[in-house]
């Protein structure tokens, strides 16, 4: 890299490292991956079992045991994440190494099966595991792409800044509210009554909230007050009207970050459950293999 | 006895006293009350009509602090914390009890004789006989002044008598002792009044002041009372303004009424008409005193703030001691002894407290000039240590920032890292380490003792204090640090013949944040030596500033034009408030001449800043995009205070996937608690600067620790020790809310059996309601200071960057952050 260069003319022999996850060290474990995939291939094409390539032969077995340990350490990342042991560990080269592993299973498990699937609990255990990884590579695109989106959105206010926000707004609305008639009041408290996030986890993934009190109140105030004289003097409503404004900028801000937020989470719900759902599968497999040999 | 003197019959020739003691503050008062108890023959001379005058103009109802607390009070007259007007009613009915014999209205004038017979003249023409003199007339009648433009403008007043009487008025206090923030406190304290009180500070830190009054400041501070303004030093005193210079440009604020307290120095012309002597000619030295505070005229002896110690306790202590003395009691040891005899008890040669402190103070120079009372006061700051030949005495790239001065011995300074054999000697009398003090950057070299040494190791504290109150130490030490800063940065054998010239001819600059020291395209070959604080380059391409790279203390520039010759090819300035050696270039020229040597390094350095200007500047052609990124880049992290950070957490959000787990490693590693907000702070382009500990050369929430518990760690690291007392000062001096004040929480259940059964609260801090559910509520514990301490002592480093699954938390140091933000720009 050129500015590498330029620091090294420098004489500055220190170059802090700085790549994500995906580029660690040089793409190391997506070397170590291909490699092991490549291998893996080229083996199933070049050794001869007989009568056919299936799980029960020795090369069948070999690839069974590297897949199923492979799975166990690929599991392990959960632990890792949260066991804070000293050590010079980085969980980024552990994450780094969890995806090009984890999708070198394709492989892996794919040629374990010599092609022979079923409506069985062996096929069970390879579906499942399909899954997991599937859902994995979702969660890498989502790792690749939604962060700056987060950061652009959040404008550098923090979360707690933006809820502590919206209650501010709120408590203006009360404030201001109080001169309005009995009807333009009630629009009013729709919008501080109603849970502005609620409504499940559609919304939530999606950020649409059809029936947003905010946005109701604001167009029936609107409406309504386009038939009217403009009045001299200040109007209540105006006010009103700016806070209900600021407040759906506020509340579309928030509703984009938790939908960002959610994006970055949800695959984690297929991921995690299916992947004990394959332990399972798996645990029984093996126990099924061993037990009709 | 009582009052026989008291008015009328001074003119009247009274019998040779055995003791006269001029000024009844405390220390002449203490005095008095001892030679009643010892029944000597005495009178306490007052020049006005009550006693203590210093203490009485004290503003009503000032709270008198009795510090240092460890201190122990010796004397026959009580003194406690409290109010003035209840020390004054204790002090006025224990010299009325014991018998003192005070005459006011009565100020010498004249002192004559010798020992045994002196005449003191009075301003009524009154003459008084007495065996010894005890001067303790204190300063404050010798304020110092302000010199700015303006400033015998009738703006400004040199005392305030009752804040009280002060309403609506936008009042500037000057002066960063406790005089100047008690007068700000006091008239900021009552709303009612509605003044507007500014307090100017000239350094950063209130070095000087009681760490009590400092506390009490900070908190009018943040309740918006007082506006404290450091840094910032009067420039001009008009008509209901004032101009300031800040470190940000001159200012001009309103300004009705100037309380200048600036501290005082002794009414030298009488105490010298006297016969007595002084330590040095500057306007703040003190008389020179033997340790029973006789001065060079025998006979008088001289205590209290005119023998350089303005501290009540002290100067109590001091008015027994001295008559003491002066009755025949040679054996009396001060009230410091004991905590001095521990200090030197491991010193070899089995030396007196007094010896000791007479060694250090004529062998080394900065404390030449010190009175054996400031000396005792400076030891009790210090620590005297020894060494064996060979010894380290500390390595290169250790943090530290105390000051060594070199009492017996010498030392060996290891210039080349690569060749340990290579050294150059520091001679007996000298210092070293000033490096680290001034410039809060590691040692830059390791030192061992070249043979047995008695060094003493003078804290960052006690060499602010020393250089503050001595000004002939604060010269000697910016002259060595000077020599050596030159010495050591250009190397290659140089001697200091070679560079006296260029020492001799340079200068100290203080630099505002953003003033250009070097303009692009001007003229001038002078080098500047960034000795505080750090710089920046720019280059203007295509009509836009660029920014080229970033210098920290300790690196010089403006060489280019010196060898090369032509007008300047780039503006440096400040990043931050810093101090550079401005040296003038021609001088600089004959030794580059002189020395093919340096000449060669110099031009190889040079060359490698030319090959980063053609490289910005070839890249802008291609993709001016990228390096105006780059320039945005670095200016944003120079305007986050990145610019006086050693060691700072970043996080690309092009990579965050806001999953905290950094906080959470964080707090499992330090006893439940983050060090660190990642969502709050700033963000540039996707950089973002997160609200963690920046470890900053010169740490602002060092300034005010009372228990001292806010060290340098061995790996730079700031960290704050179990001797925290919860305070909280530290959280107020940090400028970028670092620093929180909590509660330990309980320990947690271990993490498998969170895994498995999903008891405690899992990993991270834990919430508010669990940490309550779980706390004995009977132990009592306190909130302590909690802040980064990159992780020392956990093998791996810090637990943010570790933990960190996507590789967006990266810990960097300046000089490496624009290499940084270089790929950062690539990648955009």
């Amino acid at each position: 890299m050129a500015s590498n260069a330029v620091a090294s003319q420098t004489g500055r022999k220190k170059v802090a490292m700085h790549d994500g996850f995906l580029k660690h060290a040089g793409f190391r474990w997506l070397k170590i991956s291909s490699g092991i995939m490549l291998v893996c291939i080229i083996s199933y094409i070049f050794i001869d079992v007989s009568p056919r390539h299936n799980g029960g032969s020795w090369y069948g077995y070999t690839l069974g045991t590297i897949g199923a340990l492979l799975i166990l350490w690929l599991t392990m990342l959960g632990v890792r994440k949260r066991a804070m042991t000293s050590g010079s560990w980085s969980l980024k080269a552990w994450t780094s190494a969890h995806i090009y592993l984890g999708l070198s299973l394709i492989v892996i498990g794919t040629l374990h099966t010599g092609f022979q699937l079923g409506w069985n609990i062996h096929t069970a255990a390879y579906v499942f595991m399909m899954i997991v990884i599937i859902s994995g590579i979702f969660g890498i695109y989502f790792y690749a792409t939604i962060p700056d989106k987060l950061s652009d959105n959040r404008d550098e206010m923090t979360e707690t800044e933006m809820l502590e926000n919206l209650r501010s707004l709120d408590r203006q609305l009360h404030e201001s509210a109080q001169p309005l008639s009995a009807e333009h009041a009630t629009l009013v408290l729709q919008s501080l009554e109603q849970d502005p996030f609620g409504g499940g986890f559609m919304r939530r993934i999606s950020g649409r909230y059809p029936d947003c009190a905010t946005r109701i109140a604001q167009a029936d105030l609107r409406r309504e007050r386009a038939y009217q004289p403009k009045m001299g003097g200040d109007d209540p409503l105006d006010k009103v009207d700016a806070l209900l404004e600021k407040k759906e900028a506020t509340l579309a801000r928030v509703r984009r970050h938790l939908r960002l937020k959610a994006m970055l989470q949800v695959w984690l719900f297929i991921h995690v459950p299916m992947t004990f759902a394959l332990i399972g599968s798996l645990s029984a497999h093996i126990i099924s293999v061993f037990f009709y040999w | 006895m009582v009052g026989d003197g008291k008015e009328g019959d001074s003119k009247r020739v009274s019998d040779k006293y055995r003791v006269v003691i001029i000024g009844s503050g405390p220390a002449g008062m203490s005095a008095a009350g001892r030679a009643a108890q010892l029944k000597l023959k005495h009178v306490l001379l007052e020049k006005t009509d009550h006693l203590s005058d210093t203490i009485f103009k004290y503003q009503k109802g000032k709270h008198v602090m009795a510090t240092p607390s460890q201190l122990v009070l010796r004397s026959d007259m009580d003194f406690d914390a409290g109010k003035r007007e209840a020390i004054l009613g204790t002090w006025d009915e224990q010299t009325a009890g014991h018998g003192v014999n005070v005459q006011y209205n009565a100020e010498p004038v004249k002192i004559e004789g010798n020992e045994g017979d002196f005449t003191i003249t009075l301003k009524d023409g009154g003459t008084i006989k007495a065996e010894t003199i005890v001067m303790a007339i204190g300063t404050q009648g010798n304020p110092n002044l302000m010199r700015c433009p303006g400033g015998d403008n009738k703006l400004v007043q040199y005392q305030l008598d009752d804040p009280g009487e002060y309403y609506d008025e936008h009042i500037t206090v000057i002066g960063s002792g406790d005089a100047g923030i008690e007068n700000a406190l006091g008239l900021a304290a009552d709303n009612a009044q509605n003044n507007v009180v500014t307090i100017l500070n000239r350094s950063a830190e209130f070095a000087r002041a009681k760490k009590a009054n400092v506390k009490l400041l900070m908190e009018a501070k943040e309740n918006g009372k007082v506006d404290v303004r450091n840094e910032t030093t009067p420039a001009e005193v008009k008509d209901g303004e004032l101009v300031l210079e800040t470190r940000d440009g001159q200012e001009t604020i309103k300004c009705d009424r100037i309380i200048a307290r600036m501290g005082s120095a002794p009414p030298r012309k009488f105490v010298e008409e006297c016969g007595i002597e002084f330590t040095s000619e500057d306007r703040e030295a003190y008389p020179k005193l033997s340790p029973a505070f006789e001065s060079t005229k025998k006979g008088i002896y001289v205590i209290g703030a005119l023998a350089g110690y303005p501290l009540i306790k002290h100067c109590m202590n001091q008015g027994y001691d001295v008559i003491e003395f002066i009755n025949g009691n040679t054996d009396l040891k001060p009230a410091d002894e004991p905590i001095l005899e521990e200090k030197f008890k491991d010193l070899p040669g089995g030396k007196s407290v007094d010896e000791w402190l007479e060694f250090f103070r004529a062998n080394i120079s900065i404390l030449n000039e010190l009175s054996p009372l400031q000396m005792r006061e400076f030891m009790l700051d210090s620590e005297p240590r020894r060494y064996g030949r060979g010894d380290v005495v500390f390595e290169k790239n250790e943090p530290g920032s105390s000051l060594f001065a070199i009492a017996q011995g010498s030392v060996a300074v290891e210039i080349d890292p690569n060749d340990p054999s290579i050294t150059v000697p520091i001679e007996e009398g000298s210092i070293f380490g000033e490096v680290g003090l001034i410039s809060g950057r590691r040692r830059g070299a390791t030192i061992n003792a070249a043979e047995d040494l008695i060094v003493v190791e003078i804290s960052r504290t006690a060499a602010l204090k020393l250089q503050a109150s001595v000004p002939a130490a604060k010269r000697a030490i910016t002259n060595i640090s000077t020599e050596r800063q030159l010495l050591q940065m250009f190397g290659s054998g140089l001697t200091k013949e070679d560079i006296a010239e260029v020492v001799e001819t340079s200068e100290i600059v203080n630099v505002r944040a953003g003033e250009v020291i070097i303009e692009e395209g001007s003229e001038g070959n002078d080098i500047y030596v960034i000795r505080v604080g750090s710089m920046v380059v720019e280059k203007e391409i295509g009509g836009k500033p660029v920014f080229l790279s970033y210098l920290p203390a300790g690196s010089y520039v403006g060489e280019m034009t010196l060898i090369a010759g032509g007008y300047r090819t780039a503006t440096v300035k400040a990043a931050i408030k810093s101090e550079v050696i401005k040296i003038n270039g021609d001088a600089f020229k004959k030794v580059l001449d002189q020395h093919p040597d340096l000449m060669r390094k110099a031009k190889k350095e040079m060359a490698s800043r030319q090959d980063v200007n053609a490289f910005i500047e070839a890249k802008k052609d291609s993709f001016s995009g990228v390096v105006d990124m780059y320039s945005g880049v670095a200016n944003f992290l120079i305007d986050n205070g990145i610019g006086e950070a050693t060691d700072v957490l970043l996080i690309d959000e092009n990579l965050c996937v806001g999953c905290d787990n950094c906080e959470k490693a964080c707090a499992d590693s330090h006893e439940g608690l983050s060090r660190l907000d990642r969502e709050a702070g700033r963000t540039y382009a996707h950089l973002h600067v997160p609200t963690s500990c920046r470890h900053c050369e010169h740490p602002h929430c060092m300034s005010d620790c009372p228990p001292d518990a806010i060290h340098r760690g061995p790996d730079g690291e700031v960290f704050i020790d179990d001797t925290c007392i919860g305070c909280g000062n530290c959280q107020r001096y940090c400028p970028y809310g670092v620093i929180r004040m909590d509660k330990v929480p309980p320990k947690k259940p271990s993490l498998l059996s969170w895994l498995f059964f999903g008891s405690g609260p899992g990993p991270g801090e834990p919430d508010k309601s669990w940490v309550a559910d779980n706390t004995d509520p009977s132990v009592e514990k306190a909130k302590k200071a909690i802040k980064c301490d990159m992780c020392a002592g956990i093998a791996g480093g810090p637990a943010c960057v570790r933990a960190c699954p996507t590789g967006a938390a990266i810990r960097v140091a300046p000089e490496e952050f624009l290499t940084v933000a270089k790929l950062e720009s690539e990648d955009a």
